[in-house]
């Protein structure tokens, strides 16, 4: 049995360093043992279902997964409904009671995207809720739903189109009292399908030659707006993404393969660029959305 | 003033997307849901004869997203000005300032330019024009129309006049030469 310690928080600072564990995990059956798994965020919990399909379809053998000790946990857990996703994906035990809901930030829970129907079921979704947690929570103005909606079409049209795989999305709003003394809105959306050097690498790779990687794939999308279709007007979704998040002074950043691109504001310290990580398949897309400073 | 050769019709997008793709969207999002909606503005349009002037109203559609105003604005557009059967003006109506950066975005992404009605009554020209052209489109904007013979007098920017044309963003009556303003074309349609 191949055990994986789920490190205590599991977020988007601390998901790339779980993959890579993945990644160079050995053969046989996987145990992911979450038992002290004390803080998750969106980016961690669909980051769990991709480690897991990874791990099923590297060593053949659905992988198992040890819950959380923590009820707190585990009340996330269930409200963010990662257990009817993670079904098919872990071997996991009935969780037993669960905490009784309660009012939440959820914004959207863990919702599988696998074709345009799904896309517009998340944006249906997510009327209801995203008006009261983007005015009430983050202090945009009413109209930020409409461009928070286009963003999350946008981001999750990105698996159809690019991945060729399934994937998953999920949001929800924290308050970072202690990082930055403001409430945020984290999107994680989440593939394991061909990444962005594959999807780019029949149209692009040979302008690049030797250069031709992760990296520079990131660099050709996430900058440059390149796509594999001919067609001008293709390659707009990242780019009107990335402005409109600039907008809203949030953080995008999206790992592929062994490198991770990022756009990211001043009270962000992750770094724009990092590469050399472990090959990992499809994409990762983590958006932070800070409230309004005050002074703004 | 409408000339007898160019009756407008109006097309409400928010009732093409129910008709066409399904009656359980009601955003227009994805390019599939997109195009879908194009291929049935485009079908309407070619029942209508060699000439046509489309009201194409967005004032139904809460959310478009990039993919979609590409398909349901750019190419539309785009589709029509390569079309050697059937010459396509257009109108877009319903254009707040939820949907208004998404349809700049792919107008100037493709090098296109529309009239679009921003508040209601209030027409302007979105995407990529020359100072001349904006220019000369605000002032057939002010006058709804200008016969020939006047043309040099009230617009004297010719090229700009013969761009717009060509652009059809405004439109020549092929029988007394009167240039007119889409918008005025269109206006007994609300």
């Amino acid at each position: 049995m191949n055990v994986l310690t789920v490190p205590a928080s599991l977020d988007h600072q601390t998901v790339d360093a779980f993959f890579d564990a993945v990644a160079v995990s050995k053969e046989g059956k996987t145990l992911f043992d979450a038992r002290h798994l004390r803080w998750v965020d969106p980016n961690g919990m669909v980051g769990l279902l991709v480690a897991g399909t990874v791990a099923e379809r590297k060593h053949g053998i659905i992988p198992r997964l040890e819950l959380p000790e923590s009820t707190d946990v585990m009340g996330y857990l269930s409200r963010m409904a990662f257990f009817e996703a993670a079904k098919g994906v872990f071997e996991v035990d009935e969780p037993g009671r669960r905490p009784p809901p309660r009012a939440s930030d959820v914004l959207l829970e863990i919702t599988p995207i696998a074709s345009n129907v799904d896309v517009h079921q998340v944006v249906d979704r997510v009327q209801s809720r995203a008006g009261a947690i983007l005015t009430s929570r983050l202090g945009y103005p009413a109209t930020a739903v409409v461009q928070f909606s286009v963003i999350l079409s946008e981001v999750c049209q990105n698996i159809i189109e690019h991945a060729e795989g399934p994937g998953w999305v999920a949001a929800q709003a924290y308050n970072w009292a202690r990082r930055l003394g403001r409430y945020v809105l984290v999107i994680s959306v989440m593939d394991v399908g061909r990444g962005f050097r594959g999807s780019l690498g029949d149209e692009h790779s040979a302008r690049y030659g030797d250069r031709w990687g992760d990296t520079t794939a990131l660099e050709a999308a996430f900058l440059h707006g390149i796509t594999r279709f001919p067609d001008s007007g293709r390659g707009q979704g990242i780019q009107q993404i990335r402005k409109q998040v600039r907008k809203w002074d949030g953080a995008i950043t999206i790992r592929s393969g062994t490198a991770r691109i990022g756009q990211v504001p001043q009270w962000d310290d992750t770094p724009p660029m990092v590469d050399g990580l472990q090959p990992f398949p499809g994409a990762q897309i983590s958006i932070v959305l800070p409230a309004k400073a005050k002074e703004e | 003033m409408t000339d007898p050769d160019l009756d407008p019709i109006w097309i409400d997008v928010g009732e093409v997307l129910q008709r066409t793709v399904t009656s359980l969207y009601s955003h227009l999002i994805t390019r599939p849901t997109g195009r879908a909606v194009r291929m049935a503005i485009e079908t309407q349009l070619h029942a209508v004869g060699e000439r046509s002037l489309s009201l194409i109203d967005l004032s139904e559609v809460v959310i478009i997203d990039f993919s979609c105003a590409d398909e349901v604005v750019a190419q539309l557009l785009e589709g029509s000005h390569s079309s050697r059967t059937h010459e396509a003006f257009f109108v877009f109506r319903g254009v707040h300032e939820p949907h208004r950066d998404q349809i700049e975005t792919v107008l100037e992404r493709r090098g296109l330019a529309a009239v679009a009605e921003t508040e209601p009554n209030v027409y302007q020209l979105l995407g990529r024009c020359s100072e001349g052209e904006a220019r000369m489109w605000r002032e057939l904007e002010r006058l709804g129309f200008v016969a020939a013979e006047d043309l040099s007098s009230a617009l004297p920017d010719g090229a700009a006049v013969a761009s717009l044309i060509e652009r059809r963003l405004a439109f020549r009556s092929p029988g007394s030469g009167r240039l007119h303003a889409l918008s005025r074309l269109v206006r007994r349609l609300h």
